[in-house]
């Protein structure tokens, strides 16, 4: 039988993570990095949020594209869950509505990676003009 | 909610929402007395005796961007579906506690559902709080406690997807070996 994992083993993983870390570059911060925000509350776990999101934490880990994942309550569109927001460095962020695997997956090809938007976007109703 | 894993992530949200810096997650299964039962405890701000009353209203919400609140309403009809129990204490400032409980072989008692990948996005995520899960079953018991984890991870994210790939592998090794119920 295989030795289940312990904090032990996690000491060992630790060290090798953090060398790799620190090959990299210190430029890495948040506000350059892309975000995610998945929409996580009744309406958008009963709508399987928490697929898209895993789907979006492991593909992106998958081809290699640094990003940050992350959990927010109701948006309000709950007839459109799952939403994600989605922000990419010095842009506004856009808001896209049924968010499924597949529309995850064109999100990923499109949007994240050549910066195309694609069908699905939530518009925002109104923003006011500063100055 | 399709399973049990999905309803203590909606449950665990508004612990969050309501500052919890420490959740506590329990699951024990006790099939002599046919029961399964979920509780889930925060350090939050808790709710006042009238918010309390009001709570398992679907008509009642603390949000603003819509009108309904259904996590503790559905959680507590999936309970009484199963001949269980559902019941919340919270005190303000001190936080709340949920205890729902199941029964373990009734028909209508959903399926526990991908509870490895649920506790990781609870976990796995940045500005998480800290968690404490415990799963007890007749063949033994599994503790978690994400401060340990954070210790040994030093400065370390836990957001790291080796670290996530890590504690999946933890995780579903873990509650495998103390055979949790399906």
């Amino acid at each position: 039988m295989n030795k289940i994992k312990s904090l032990a083993d996690l000491k060992k993983l630790q060290t090798e993570v953090q060398s790799k870390i620190k090959l990299r570059e210190k430029g890495d911060h948040s506000e350059n990095l892309i975000q995610i925000k998945v929409s996580m509350a009744t309406c958008g776990i009963a709508s399987g949020a928490k697929e898209t999101m895993t789907y979006f934490i492991e593909e992106l880990d998958h081809q290699g594209i640094d990003a940050i994942i992350t959990q927010t309550g109701c948006m309000g569109y709950c007839y459109a869950e799952p939403t994600i927001e989605l922000t990419i460095p010095g842009q506004q962020p856009v808001v896209y509505g049924f968010v499924t695997k597949a529309k995850a997956q064109e999100i990923i090809e499109k949007h994240v990676k050549l910066n195309e938007m694609v069908d699905g976007i939530i518009p925002v109703n109104y923003s006011s003009i500063d100055n | 909610m399709k399973d049990l894993s999905l309803h203590i992530l909606d449950i665990v949200q508004n612990s969050i929402r309501a500052k919890a810096t420490l959740i506590g997650i329990e699951i024990t299964e006790h099939p002599k007395e046919n029961n399964l039962i979920i509780s889930v405890l925060d350090d939050g701000t808790g709710m006042s005796p009238e918010q309390l009353q009001r709570a398992i209203d679907p008509f009642y919400t603390s949000r603003t961007t819509r009108k309904v609140g259904l996590g503790l309403s559905l959680f507590k009809q999936n309970t009484e579906m199963t001949g269980g129990s559902f019941s919340i204490e919270s005190e303000l400032g001190k936080g709340t506690k949920v205890t729902a409980v199941f029964g373990l072989n009734h028909f209508d008692r959903p399926v526990m559902g991908d509870l490895v990948g649920t506790l990781l996005i609870l976990i796995c995520s940045p500005d998480a709080p800290d968690y404490v899960f415990k799963h007890q079953t007749p063949s033994g018991e599994f503790e978690l406690d994400t401060r340990d984890i954070k210790q040994t991870l030093e400065d370390v994210p836990i957001t790291h997807p080796d670290v996530r790939n890590f504690l999946k592998e933890m995780l579903q090794e873990n509650l495998e070996q103390i055979q949790i119920s399906e």
